[in-house]
């Protein structure tokens, strides 16, 4: 069993979260999954536990209290070989436009909290000499929209961290994913309207991780059609751009 | 509200749908009117609540499983395909499953499924030790053979009208492979196809797909297909001890247009589905499990088939001593109208196991029909000569039978009733069917 390795999954309630989990199980990783109730991440450990008779933990983390990263990484039984943060609130953009503190708190989840403890990871990595470090960030990221852009810049934040983040680690023997997901079924976008040939189910999100991972590459934008949409989305010149509704 | 329908596509009705996150705001979201919905493999109105269906597909967790005993205890919204495809590897496999995979354990426990193998070894409820239930009045409660029996008995098969499932732990079958060695026999009338399938008491599972726009002297022609788990020793040289199972590729992206199924496609189509079977006839060979038990899951969407308004699936079961007379009856009306399924399933069933579980010792006829013109009519008369002979619909697949015909047929009623009443006094829990088999409202 020592011989299996290891994932850590922050956000490891979140739908994609629990995906991740599942599909890297499936893979015989031993899995740590964490969240801001620990105690309610038991029952996916102890589903990932009797699905694929590996290791499951659960350790409690707030990617709200940065202060506490240094403990939360120094506290951890060992290092993991993968460290993912699906951690992000997509808020409410109109609350947002108004009420600074939650544009704040979406900035802070979707920015600086995955930020800073994935950067954290990766220099403990790169000590070691190897490691993967994932962020799930959004195509939301790739320009922002009237609709969205305190969540959009965030993510945008997050990608540009990331992509620095991975130049500076190649050398080290260290990898670094971007997922970009596009739309997903789960818990955040229920009840929104997503258009559905552009709309995948979780687990193939966490599938996706899993296969960027073991193939190394670094950015995945999940279904690949959304290369293509966000090519489109990214060149339209501004001019025109600003006249959009979406 | 949101308009809801079954796998029949019929009825299309209004329905409030709720998807809770936790069994604490399953709790919250029973009110007056609600029941709970798995996959909506469901062919009629069961799965939709009289104002409130509450989806239960996103509660998959397993909280446990000892590979000792195969014993599992698992979240009510696990669909019966990741069961097969996360355990099947491991050795294990569903006691039971009918002829989709993706049901959810919840579903299958309420409609107390019965798969190719209810002859031998009983529906899917027998492999259930218990249920953790959230009944209409807000209790939740672990019902089992030894522990609120009564109510254990009245979930399995009771359509989901006990309370919401939100748990159970039951067993798993050992098996070697995830292949099954079939033996095809053709039949070449009705006769022979219910010797064939008496014949087959002894396999393990034994299935007849009949041609029903046979006539005259072929009427009833079929293939019986008779099968069991493959040992290790008898797989191919080389192949794998689980087959893969393939997500469903092909889609049906449209409704087809009524004209795709007619006669002429039809007959022909079944011409050389009874020839090609034939030719396989006698000799025994290894299949995957996925296509044997799951023939139409290749076929993502094969609802649309029959096109925008829908199909109506009418599945009888016929006491052994009246079945043959009334199932070739039966076939006869239907290959005289011309219009029905491409193909019919007849199949050996025992005992039940709930107090409102479909099978009883006898033979089931499934048939399906597009929705058009007098087609209501017509199985109500079929259904007169079910329940002269004394026999009952299956309510998983039921979206039109009478209440006459639904009491004629489930002689446990007043009993299942009094139980739901003890459960549940407000009668709380009710769905489409439930209003309108059901309650006196």
């Amino acid at each position: 069993m020592t011989s299996r390795k290891t994932v850590l999954v922050l956000g490891g309630s979140s739908d994609i979260g629990r995906a991740a989990a599942r599909a890297f199980a499936k893979a015989g990783y031993n899995v740590g999954l964490a969240g801001r109730d620990a105690a309610a991440l038991e029952p996916d450990a102890a589903d990932l536990r009797a699905r694929y008779n590996i290791e499951a933990s659960t350790l409690k983390f707030d990617v709200l209290d940065t202060a506490s990263f240094d403990g939360f990484v120094a506290g951890l039984p060992s290092l993991p070989d993968v460290v993912i943060s699906i951690v992000g609130l997509l808020g409410v953009q109109q609350d947002a436009e108004s009420d600074l503190a939650h544009a704040t708190t979406i900035m802070r989840s979707n920015y600086e909290g995955p930020s800073l403890i994935l950067g954290l990871f990766a220099e403990k990595f790169l000590t070691r000499g190897n490691g993967t470090v994932v962020g799930v960030s959004s195509v939301a990221g790739d320009r922002g929209r009237a609709s969205n852009y305190v969540y959009g810049s965030a993510k945008a934040g997050f990608s540009a961290f990331l992509s620095g983040l991975r130049a500076r680690c190649s050398r080290g023997g260290v990898h670094v994913v971007t997922v970009k997901p596009g739309f997903v079924r789960t818990r955040m976008t229920e009840g929104m309207k997503l258009i559905g040939p552009l709309t995948v189910d979780a687990p193939v999100v966490g599938d996706a991780i899993l296969g960027a991972v073991e193939r190394k590459t670094d950015v995945v934008y999940v279904s690949g059609i959304w290369r293509l949409v966000m090519l489109i989305i990214k060149t339209l010149p501004e001019a025109i751009f600003k006249k959009l509704k979406f | 509200m949101t308009l809801v329908s079954g796998w029949g596509r019929f009825p299309v009705v209004d329905s409030e749908v709720l998807r809770p996150r936790s069994f604490e705001a399953v709790g919250e979201a029973v009110v007056a009117g609600s029941v709970a919905r798995g996959n909506g493999r469901a062919y009629g109105d069961a799965a939709i609540g009289a104002a409130r269906t509450i989806g239960m597909t996103g509660f998959d967790r397993i909280s446990s499983f000892d590979p000792a005993t195969g014993r599992i205890r698992l979240e009510a919204g696990v669909l019966l395909a990741d069961l097969i495809d996360t355990f099947g590897p491991r050795g294990f496999l569903p006691f039971v499953v009918p002829g989709t995979r993706f049901v959810t354990v919840g579903g299958a426990i309420a409609a107390d499924v019965h798969g190719k193998n209810h002859h031998g070894e009983g529906g899917f409820g027998r492999y259930v030790d218990s249920i953790l239930l959230r009944t209409g009045q807000g209790e939740t409660i672990e019902v089992s053979r030894d522990r609120n029996s009564d109510a254990f008995f009245a979930t399995v098969g009771g359509m989901g009208l006990t309370g919401v499932i939100l748990e159970a732990t039951m067993r798993l079958r050992p098996v070697e492979t995830g292949w099954i060695r079939e033996r095809v026999v053709s039949a070449s009338d009705l006769d022979a196809a219910m010797r064939a399938l008496d014949a087959g008491d002894s396999a393990t599972y034994s299935v007849a797909w009949i041609d029903c726009v046979a006539r005259g002297r072929d009427l009833g022609r079929s293939l019986i297909y008779l099968g069991e788990h493959a040992r290790i020793d008898e797989l191919a040289e080389g192949a794998d001890r689980f087959p893969v199972g393939r997500n469903p590729g092909l889609a049906v992206p449209i409704d087809l247009p009524s004209m795709t199924l007619n006669r002429y496609s039809i007959r022909a189509f079944n011409e050389l589905y009874y020839r090609m079977g034939a030719r396989r006839a006698g000799s025994d060979h290894v299949v995957s499990l996925y296509p044997y038990f799951f023939p139409l899951d290749s076929i993502a969407d094969w609802n649309r088939i029959y096109g925008r308004r829908g199909f109506l699936q009418h599945q009888c079961v016929i006491p052994e001593q009246r079945a043959r007379g009334v199932i070739g009856e039966i076939l006869e009306r239907v290959s005289k109208r011309g219009d029905a399924s491409f193909l019919a399933v007849l199949k050996k069933l025992g005992h039940g196991d709930g107090l409102m579980s479909f099978p009883l010792p006898g033979y089931t006829l499934a048939l399906d029909f597009p929705v058009k013109g007098d087609i209501l009519n017509f199985l109500d008369e079929i259904d007169s000569l079910v329940v002269a002979a004394g026999g009952r619909l299956y309510l998983a697949k039921d979206a039109r039978q009478s209440r006459a015909t639904f009491e004629a047929g489930y002689g446990a009623l007043s009993r299942f009733n009094a139980i739901r009443k003890s459960l549940d006094p407000a009668c709380n829990i009710r769905s489409k069917l439930s209003q309108r088999l059901f309650d006196e409202v």
